[in-house]
């Protein structure tokens, strides 16, 4: 990233209006990072140095099996973000970070969910899910898993409604993200 | 050709131009040590490896080129955390080698493991864990590239027994040299951005109450000399933060000298009235800007900084430009010609004088000793400086007596001051001194040491003695821990709590002479040139002088804690009670 034009302090685009007064709330970072050992713990001792969380983690390689993507959802106040991006920026196994906006960005996320529903109340599980993504990846006789894909909003929604059944056990993916085709260009 | 990995990363390190390492062996890294008798690669022994950490650091500041310390794993890497992090925090460009544990006993909590890149990560520019002999000549030439290039930092290559040990297969290699480095992570930016660089000379032209903050950036990028060609055609005053003194002359007319907490009036005060400053590899350390709401109010800002995560990071700039201080320096003083400087520059003349009024009014100052009581340290400085030759080099370590090395001491020349700034360690000054000594053995090399610090390192100079490095130690002995002591004093209503020493225990003369110095015990004024004169005519092992100094001596100005730089505090014996102008003069 340049910041030869001076404006390292200026605010990121903040579509909730929370504005510079230094609120926490999420911001998505998209990493690129040499795929190699170590470079996790690096990138999250940057945030962990400040106190704080991640809210949730996403790495795998990309097209080129050298290089890892981290999409990452972090709590921090907007105004020290550039700052902490920087620093990232700085770190040698770091090859690109940008922040996605919500606006310029296409975002999935996986829930698994493992509810307590038996065999009986498996077509009132299907209705409940109907305008979702989602399918049954397992059962017993006393609980079935399913698997949710969907916006991270979708996803809070599907939670909300397993929760009706019983949760047992939840895993969610984290965001995964790029930028729209518009905003690579 | 055949090597193992021992002899390949001492080939690798007598390729980068490493002359010197500082060291100690050990279990995990004696296959290393054994190559080192066949190398012309000079090794200096040290006594404990935080030593060697600070040696390789002096070395880096007295020279300009990377520091090189090797130790062995576990509890020797443990102990050169410290100096690590003092380079870190220091930018001082640094290679440190680590032993460790086979990689097949990694994570298997084996005798000697610690997980040194672990411990190391956050107070390392970048560390390494080689796990394969072929990869040591390319790690240690990315080692040294990313020490020595961009903001210089600390780096940190760990090397696991099995891969160095000529006994164990997984030491074979073959030999290679990387002819370039493939860092696609890493892309430091040199030159700065000419609209920016434009901007800032704008500014310049404009401002009517400029003042230059160099800091230790300026010494990094080897800018002395533009800085000097920068203030000269601008005629602008400039302000020399603890890790700049040196990177302008003292002596200089424009010269204010060092602004901050322990910072002059003048240097303090023209800051905060500026309408202009302009921040050349400075980084706004908390002890030079004060409260930073109240920090220079009119100011606007220029900041050049080779590490653009600096820009903004606690003044937001009105020009911000990342680059090297030197090439950005240099480019500033060519487009400050195309804008018409010096002719056209604003008139700037009330600004001067109100300058000039301040160093009259408030000159340091300090109330010399009465006959029979202790030494001032002050006078002790005065008379060191009086009777070294100008380029003489100085380290210190941390607290009241490295206050008054930077005010009293005249830095007219650069990397002639080495000190610990941003981490602030005690016992720094002992084995910095002897690493920029074995650096520079063409200078005279003192350190100025206080009674506390002394004792934190004093060993390593059974070092500088067995391998003949003269040092020379100027202990300001206040019997007290002296900065807390002040503290305690002015903001803890002189409830005194675990600072006291003791003058004479240890016995400093005695134990200088027990690790084969020369060592003086100095309590008149009239004692303390003869004794200077003494210690400045032996060259053939260190002089350790014991100089007797009053612990009631505080350090002036000062500036507490979290306070505006508007409440500067001085020495109510020498200097009239302040009525600063609070507003625009």
């Amino acid at each position: 990233m340049s910041i030869d034009d001076g404006h390292a302090t200026s605010p990121s685009a903040n579509p909730d209006g929370v504005g510079t007064t230094g609120a926490v709330r999420h911001h998505l970072l998209s990493v690129l990072v040499e795929n190699r050992p170590g470079v996790l713990t690096r990138v999250a001792g940057l945030f962990a140095r400040r106190g704080y969380n991640i809210h949730s983690l996403a790495v795998a390689p990309t097209e080129d099996p050298a290089v890892s993507r981290i999409s990452m959802v972090v709590d921090v106040a907007s105004s020290p973000l550039p700052q902490m991006m920087m620093q990232l920026d700085k770190l040698i196994n770091v090859l690109e970070i940008s922040e996605l906006s919500p606006a310029m960005a296409v975002e999935r996320e996986v829930l698994l969910a493992t509810v307590g529903a038996g065999p009986d109340a498996l077509g009132e599980l299907d209705e409940a899910l109907a305008g979702f993504d989602s399918r049954v990846l397992d059962s017993d006789d006393s609980a079935v898993t399913v698997s949710v894909l969907g916006t991270p909003e979708q996803i809070d929604d599907a939670e909300v409604l397993l929760a009706a059944f019983g949760l047992l056990a939840v895993q969610r993916s984290g965001r995964v993200a790029l930028s729209t085709l518009s905003a690579q260009d | 050709m055949q090597l193992n990995g021992g002899q390949a990363l001492i080939k690798a390190l007598e390729l980068e131009g490493v002359e010197v390492i500082f060291g100690l062996p050990g279990g995990a890294i004696l296959p290393v040590y054994d190559p080192i008798i066949d190398s012309p690669i000079r090794h200096v022994l040290v006594r404990h490896e935080q030593g060697a950490g600070h040696m390789a650091e002096g070395y880096a500041h007295a020279t300009g080129r990377p520091g090189v310390a090797m130790v062995t794993s576990g509890p020797a890497a443990t102990n050169i955390v410290t100096p690590l992090c003092d380079a870190y925090m220091d930018s001082i460009p640094m290679v440190m080698i680590t032993g460790q544990v086979p990689t097949t006993a990694l994570g298997t909590d084996a005798f000697q493991e610690c997980d040194t890149t672990g411990i190391t990560m956050p107070v390392t520019k970048h560390n390494f864990l080689v796990t394969s002999a072929a990869d040591i000549p390319r790690v240690i030439r990315e080692a040294f590239h990313i020490a020595t290039t961009g903001r210089p930092g600390p780096v940190l290559v760990d090397i696991p027994k099995d891969i160095v040990d000529p006994k164990n297969p997984k030491s074979a290699m073959e030999w290679y040299w990387p002819e370039t480095v493939d860092l696609p992570g890493y892309n430091p930016r040199t030159t700065g951005d000419p609209a920016a660089i434009r901007h800032a000379a704008e500014l310049i032209m404009a401002a009517e109450r400029p003042v230059i903050y160099a800091g230790g950036g300026i010494l990094k990028a080897r800018a002395a000399e533009v800085l000097l060609e920068l203030a000269e055609m601008t005629d602008i005053r400039v302000v020399t933060t603890l890790m700049a003194r040196g990177a302008f002359p003292d002596d200089h007319p424009l010269c204010l000298g060092m602004p901050g907490m322990h910072g002059n009036f003048t240097a303090i005060t023209a800051m905060q009235r500026s309408d202009l400053l302009i921040a050349l590899g400075s980084r706004f350390d908390d002890r030079v800007t004060g409260k930073l709401d109240g920090f220079a109010p009119d100011a606007k800002v220029i900041h050049v900084d080779i590490d653009p995560a600096e820009l903004g990071k606690v003044r937001r700039p009105d020009a911000g430009i990342a680059g090297d201080c030197r090439l950005v320096i240099e480019e500033l003083v060519e487009a400050l010609r195309e804008l018409g400087a010096p002719d056209a520059l604003t008139d700037s003349t009330d600004w001067k004088s109100t300058i000039s009024g301040w160093q009259e009014t408030h000159p340091l100052a300090y109330v010399p000793s009465e006959p029979g009581d202790l030494l001032k340290p002050q006078y002790v400085l005065e008379q060191l400086r009086e009777l070294c030759p100008d380029d003489t080099i100085v380290a210190s370590g941390v607290g009241q007596h490295q206050m008054w090395t930077s005010q009293y001491w005249k830095f007219n020349h650069p990397y002639t001051w080495v000190n610990s700034g941003g981490l602030g360690t005690m016992g720094f000054a002992v084995p910095a001194a002897i690493g920029a000594k074995v650096g520079r053995p063409d200078r005279m090399v003192w350190a100025v040491d206080g009674d506390g610090c002394f004792q934190m390192t004093a060993q390593e100079l059974v070092t500088a003695a067995a391998e003949r490095i003269p040092v020379k130690i100027a202990i300001l002995n206040n019997a007290y821990l002296g900065m807390v002591r002040q503290w305690q004093e002015m903001f803890y209503e002189e409830r005194y709590s675990e600072v006291y020493l003791s003058p004479d225990l240890p016995d400093y003369k005695m134990w200088a002479e027990a690790m084969g110095c020369v060592g003086m015990r100095v309590e008149s004024p009239e004692e303390v040139g003869p004794a200077i004169e003494k210690a400045n005519a032996i060259n053939d092992r260190p002089v350790v002088i014991d100089f007797r100094t009053d612990a009631s001596e505080k350090v002036f100005p000062m500036v507490a804690a979290g306070a505006n730089n508007d409440e500067v505090m001085t020495d109510e014996r020498t200097q009239p009670a302040l009525d600063i102008p609070r507003r625009r003069p």
